[in-house]
């Protein structure tokens, strides 16, 4: 591992983490994008802000989430011992809503009349459409046309909440496209209206801002394992697609040198099939949607379609601190393929009566290959980052049920 | 030695009128198609052309561009395929400056060096980089001009003053102003609002100016490379290959495109003098 004084000082002040991130964008958008660096920062400086984003995070999503030593798991993997940070307790059913929360109050302070967002699962989706009927601003959410057929449930729930959803039906028809839609959308009506980007990517200060407003969940884990344990956790372990739920919990523990951290990725039908997600283990650095970042794509530089089974994952970038904490060695990239994530799912639901996210379940996917070699003094903590709901009809399509 | 796109605006100058920038996309909607085109675009009247670099994920384009995008590499466009049709078309013309426009990511896949060596052997005199602002394109710039090749910058109807010094700070060959805050090929910007940001940009900089983005028809060109030193014209043209493409004439692809520059151009050359 390189020798740095921190892991948390990034990025700098053109938003780079190393050579990853900085702010690739069209020229149409850099006022705009620099405007919202402004406002955040003056955000960041007001104590206001920060009363009232905690008097929301508190009665209106319900922070703290706990933490849940899962103890029936715990006994069935036979080593290390787990503990589930509950963010899928959270109002709207992941921790996509801490982000929208911080994000939205900004866009009030700065005056838009109209906010986008892109949604892939549909969590980040719902959880903006959710902030916008909380503060009757009007709502458009791009969505792929391919996730809007296998996420149903969530894309009723977002027009419940008086969002518009537009299908986007270019390229892939999923998350990445999405993306490029509500840019398109932003280059046109740059004074109205506030991009709400859902996960740690995006031009600066777009990754820092989405990783300070979920590091709320790094945060909690540090003082509940605290009264917990006594102690740190050992290891952290979180799904990875952008990866805001990941940076949320792993960045107040970057610079604990005992905390071993491992970011899960969607191997889909596997790495050698071509057809995957995982950003990191299977692609290379190159530049879309605003940074540097590492991407699936060809040779030529053509952007690849990500597959996986679960929505929220299924993305050909991945977040630009994650990239950078992947080359300095501090967080660990594996991944799990969507065969071992459904049958985490299935384990999670009838062992511990929760049923997660397909997203988490590709943690705890890995949990199940590391737990039973850890020491039973071992403590690993998971983020349950989402609920599974908005996914039992893929899950049942997928399992040859009929609903 | 001064380049061909200093050349050529000093001669437009001389002749007293705007100029005429085509775009397409290279390869669309196939390579031999894409090369009638090009290569005969000067001889319809084009006075600076413009290549697209196809790229999977085009976000600054409207749907006419997007789809052409999708339609090269379909057919199995990639960045040294484009840089072929570049080396082709100066074998035929050694004056008509030639512009790539497109995205980051395959060029920083060729790698930004490699990249500049083979455009500037293929004759290419300068580069659009929609997604490499000012702040992010030492990397591309610096090789660039060290090979003669100038970087476009773009200034938008969002660029305020001090935007403008950063986006003029280190531009050269000429200055493309995007006329509508958006995507190409949807609004069209009115002749004060063009003006206005002509007249705004003129007084930082002595670098030609084009205006591009909601230009379609002959009168909209004349008007711009009349208010400017040229007109960009693109979604326009790329829609001529859509139509024979969806017509299932690809065949008439060039000819229907290399007409409509036809058009154009006696607008353009018209619009002045």
């Amino acid at each position: 591992m390189t020798q740095i004084n921190t892991f948390r000082a990034g990025p700098d002040e053109r938003g780079h983490f190393g050579i990853y991130g900085g702010r690739y964008v069209a020229e149409t958008l850099m006022p705009l994008v620099l405007d919202v660096e402004r406002a955040y920062a003056a955000a960041k400086a007001d104590p206001a802000f920060d009363t009232e984003m905690a008097r929301y995070l508190t009665h209106y999503v319900g922070r703290p989430s706990p933490l849940y030593f899962a103890e029936r798991l715990t006994a069935k993997f036979g080593g290390a011992k787990l503990y589930f940070k509950r963010d899928e307790l959270n109002h709207t059913g992941s921790h996509k809503i801490n982000n929208c929360l911080g994000q939205i109050l900004l866009a009030k302070r700065m005056g838009k009349k109209r906010i986008i967002a892109e949604t892939g699962a549909g969590q980040h989706g719902v959880a903006t459409a959710t902030v916008c009927a909380l503060f009757d601003l009007p709502c458009v959410v791009y969505m792929g046309a391919k996730d809007i057929a296998r996420q149903a449930p969530n894309v009723f729930r977002m027009k419940m909440l008086g969002a518009e959803v537009r299908p986007v039906t270019s390229g892939s028809q999923s998350l990445k496209d999405a993306l490029n839609d509500a840019m398109r959308d932003w280059v046109a009506n740059v004074e109205s209206t506030f991009y709400i980007i859902g996960t740690v990517a995006g031009p600066h200060p777009y990754p820092a801002m989405v990783r300070d407003f979920q590091s709320i969940i790094g945060r909690e884990v540090r003082e509940q394992m605290h009264a917990a344990e006594g102690r740190l956790p050992d290891t952290l372990v979180a799904c990875v697609g952008g990866g805001s739920n990941a940076m949320g919990l792993f960045h107040p523990f970057l610079d604990d040198p005992g905390v071993t951290m491992v970011a899960v990725e969607a191997a889909g039908l596997g790495l050698d099939s071509g057809k995957h997600a995982a950003t990191i283990t299977g692609g290379r650095p190159g530049v879309l949607h605003g940074n540097r970042t590492y991407l699936l794509q060809n040779a030529d530089g053509q952007i690849e379609e990500a597959h996986s089974i679960s929505a929220g994952l299924d993305y050909p970038g991945v977040g630009p601190e994650h990239a950078w904490l992947n080359d300095m060695g501090r967080v660990q990239y594996v991944s799990v393929t969507d065969d071992e994530a459904l049958e985490a799912f299935q384990l999670c639901s009838r062992a511990e009566g929760i049923i997660p996210a397909l997203e988490p379940a590709h943690a705890l996917a890995h949990v199940a290959k590391l737990a039973p070699k850890l020491p039973h003094d071992h403590i690993l903590v998971m983020n349950m980052c989402g609920r599974g709901d908005k996914d039992v009809f893929a899950v049942a399509d997928k399992l040859g049920v009929k609903l | 030695m001064t380049g061909r796109i200093a050349r050529r605006f000093a001669a437009l100058k001389t002749a007293g009128r705007g100029g005429l920038v085509t775009f397409v996309t290279a390869g669309d909607p196939d390579f031999d198609t894409s090369r009638a085109i090009v290569e005969n675009l000067p001889e319809a009247g084009a006075d600076i052309v413009e290549l697209g670099m196809p790229f999977s994920d085009p976000m600054a384009d409207g749907p006419a561009i997007q789809a052409a995008n999708l339609r090269a590499l379909k057919s199995g466009a990639s960045l040294a395929r484009t840089l072929e049709l570049a080396a082709l078309f100066r074998a035929r013309d050694a004056d008509t400056p030639l512009v790539l426009m497109g995205y980051y990511n395959p060029i920083y896949a060729m790698g930004t060096e490699r990249f500049v060596a083979r455009a500037r052997d293929a004759g290419v005199d300068g580069l659009i980089v929609v997604d490499l602002p000012p702040e992010e394109d030492e990397e591309l710039r610096v090789p660039a001009r060290k090979s003669g090749i100038d970087i476009v910058r773009l200034a938008t109807p969002t660029s305020d003053d001090a935007r403008l010094s950063t986006i003029l700070a280190s531009a050269s060959g000429f200055v493309y102003y995007v006329a509508v805050a958006g995507i190409t090929g949807t609004k069209s910007a009115g002749r004060d609002s063009i003006a206005a940001a002509v007249a705004r940009i003129r007084k930082r900089t002595a670098l030609p100016l084009a205006v591009g983005f909601g230009i379609r028809t002959p009168a909209q060109a004349a008007e711009a490379a009349n208010l400017a030193d040229a007109a960009v014209v693109g979604t326009a043209l790329v829609a001529e290959i859509a139509a024979c493409v969806e017509a299932g004439k690809s065949g008439e692809a060039a000819e229907a495109v290399l007409s409509a520059v036809r058009k154009l151009s006696a607008a353009v050359r018209a619009g002045k003098g």
